[in-house]
């Protein structure tokens, strides 16, 4: 069974981290996830950089830009991530942007994925109806979640189409941002949350964007399975030793 | 329906919404009402009637004669830069504003490169009372000052790219980003056949008056609605578009893209996308892009502001790959000395971004008679100071 399916039949209050492979230096992608799993992360999403990420704010773009600017690929990465099961064991998903991947392959990304261990993928910009049409067998022979995004505009009947198509977990953005934007549970937001409750999907659900701290934390998981940290941990992690970075960042979710 | 999108917002290979979900409503809503809105009598009405009273349509198709005489043909000028704000990209925000009104939109953000399109936007905004945001690289912001004032005096507010290359491709990434968190009451307009579907498709139709202009008077002036071929610079490729939609089914017009060479489509320094590139996704639609062999996007070189970017719009890319257009390049040089000789003998100081597909006449070779049409998409006072270094002026 697939891990990230494992995961959440055991656990509440799952807590998954987002940051960039490659930042803040080449070789720290794969200590960063040890260092996570050892710090009580349920979860990992590791983001290959793109040149051109609309969806996400200056601190995650600057992240991917000095990664890029440091040599990593997508081939490098795979490389990196052939040790990633020597010490990790939570499920890791990989994230990123549509293009670097159909350069890569579909098919050649959903192997190198299943070779190295990763779990599930969330490629925001990869439509619905493509992904429905052309990739999703070969996702699946692969044994990989794809991911998809829900928004406070997103209607529930597309809602249910995402559900019945995604078979990891549903990514709900607090609000309609990019990355880094904090958290504010309002009227609004929390009109949504309590209507995606109330649809009783048939995959679990994360709440990301904006949260940053233990109290945004708590809030997210009153309304679902868990919650995704990514801006605020990246920003932990610039500069400094990563393992105590890592440590020290995960302490506030104690 | 050739070359012409098709239900699920393809051009053959290209085309599509390869957009985040935080955009889709957006671009769902626009794709569900766009047509619809277009073909109302009265929208089609009051978009004439302002293309007519305010941009000042139609624009001349002029004989140029000692173009004419040079080459041994008949050079016809499409004459966009007469246009009010002074380029082609008049048509198409008049067209968005007015189906942004529909909407109900509020907001209005845009991004520019050379500043045309961040003007006639800024300008279409100033006209219906809507708030105006324009998104442009750095780098444009410094090489096109005149139209970064002229759009802050018409009341709207410039904000810098200072990403990547700082230029279009930039602008582009910033105004997407506004419109992911802005996704209620903001319309984005943009400026060329690029981006998800619609926009390609929509851009295209509001450009189209361009050819259906000069159909109308090539047969007024020649007698035959179809010349042997037409021009027109290509960045992302509004006005290409513009000036080729109705003629893409005319098979025996040649339709003839001019992209931006840059230093030299070998030197690293180039624009030349159908070269440089190949196929990926950039923007929200797949298309021809200049990436590295990993995917990520090539930050591309041209004088010319307006057509410094590493795309083409997805319509472009398959009447490449089908052959049915002739994708070709000129570099900054000979963009640079076409835009004099354009001034020296016909009068008249053409955009850079235009200087470019005159530049390609000095390429072809003619057999005498043919009658061929340029679009002069804009009128160079932006580029004086660019003039003025280059010929030390």
């Amino acid at each position: 069974m697939n891990r990230i399916k494992q995961l959440f039949e055991k656990k509440k209050n799952i807590l998954s981290i987002y940051y960039t492979a490659g930042y803040p230096n080449t070789g720290d992608t794969i200590q960063i996830a040890e260092a996570l799993e050892r710090s009580g992360a349920d979860m990992l999403e590791i983001g290959f950089p793109y040149s051109d990420p609309v969806a996400d704010g200056p601190v995650i773009q600057a992240s991917s830009k000095q990664s890029l600017d440091q040599g990593m690929t997508l081939n490098l990465l795979f490389e990196q991530l052939k040790d990633l099961r020597k010490n990790v064991t939570i499920p890791v998903l990989l994230m990123g942007y549509v293009n670097p991947v159909l350069q890569f392959g579909v098919e050649n990304f959903c192997k190198a994925c299943a070779e190295v261990g990763v779990d599930g993928c969330i490629v925001p910009d990869l439509p619905m109806v493509e992904y429905e049409e052309f990739y999703k067998d070969c996702f699946e022979q692969h044994n990989l979640s794809n991911v998809f995004l829900i928004t406070p505009q997103t209607a529930d009947e597309r809602i249910r189409k995402i559900d019945g198509l995604t078979n990891g977990f549903i990514y709900l953005l607090s609000s309609s941002a990019t990355t880094g934007k904090n958290l504010e549970v309002g009227d609004t937001t929390e009109t949504y949350f309590s209507r995606i409750k109330n649809m009783n999907l048939k995959n679990p659900t994360m709440i990301g964007f904006g949260i940053s701290d233990k109290q945004t934390f708590d809030k997210a998981c009153s309304y679902a399975n868990g919650a995704i940290i990514g801006t605020a941990f990246v920003k932990a992690i610039a500069d400094g030793d990563i393992e105590e970075s890592v440590s020290g960042f995960m302490k506030n979710f104690k | 329906m050739k070359y012409k999108v098709n239900e699920k917002g393809y051009y053959g290979d290209f085309g599509g919404a390869y957009i985040p979900e935080m955009l889709y409503p957006n671009v769902e809503e626009l794709r569900q009402n766009y047509l619809k809105i277009i073909d109302d009598a009265d929208f089609q009405k009051e978009f004439h009637q302002l293309l007519k009273d305010y941009v000042g349509r139609p624009s001349p198709l002029y004989l140029a004669k000692r173009y004419s005489e040079r080459y041994g043909a008949n050079i016809f000028l499409k004459r966009e830069d007469l246009n009010h704000t002074g380029a082609h990209k008049i048509n198409n925000t008049i067209g968005q504003i007015l189906l942004a009104e529909k909407l109900g939109k509020k907001r209005i953000i845009a991004e520019t490169g050379a500043g045309q399109h961040g003007v006639a936007t800024a300008t279409v905004c100033a006209l219906r009372n809507l708030e105006c945001v324009i998104y442009m690289g750095e780098v444009d912001i410094e090489r096109q000052a005149p139209n970064v004032a002229r759009m802050k005096m018409l009341g709207a507010k410039v904000v810098p790219a200072s990403s990547g290359s700082k230029t279009l491709k930039d602008a582009t990434n910033e105004a997407m980003r506004d419109w992911i968190n802005n996704p209620v009451d903001t319309h984005y307009i943009i400026g060329s056949v690029v981006g998800p579907h619609p926009y390609p498709d929509m851009v295209a139709i509001f450009q189209s008056i361009i050819s259906e202009e000069t159909k109308k008077q090539l047969l007024e002036q020649t007698g035959s609605d179809q010349p042997d071929y037409v021009l027109a610079c290509v960045g992302g490729g509004s006005n290409a578009m513009g000036m080729f939609y109705h003629f893409m089914d005319d098979e025996n017009v040649k339709l003839i893209a001019v992209e931006a060479a840059g230093k030299g489509v070998s030197s690293g320094l180039s624009a030349a996308t159908t070269y440089l590139g190949k196929e990926g996704v950039l923007h929200g639609s797949r298309s021809i892009l200049m990436q590295t062999e990993d995917g990520q996007v090539v930050e591309p070189h041209s004088v010319s502001a307006g057509l410094d970017y590493p795309g083409i719009g997805p319509q472009h890319a398959h009447l490449f790959k089908t052959g049915r257009g002739q994708y070709v390049s000129i570099t900054d040089e000979e963009s640079l000395d076409a835009g004099l000789l354009c001034t020296k003998l016909e009068g008249i100081i053409p955009a850079i971004e235009s200087a470019h597909a005159l530049a390609y006449l000095e390429k072809m070779e003619f057999k005498g008679g043919e009658n061929v049409v340029v679009c002069l998409s804009g009128r160079g006072d932006k580029d004086l100071d660019t003039y003025i270094k280059y010929f030390n002026l």
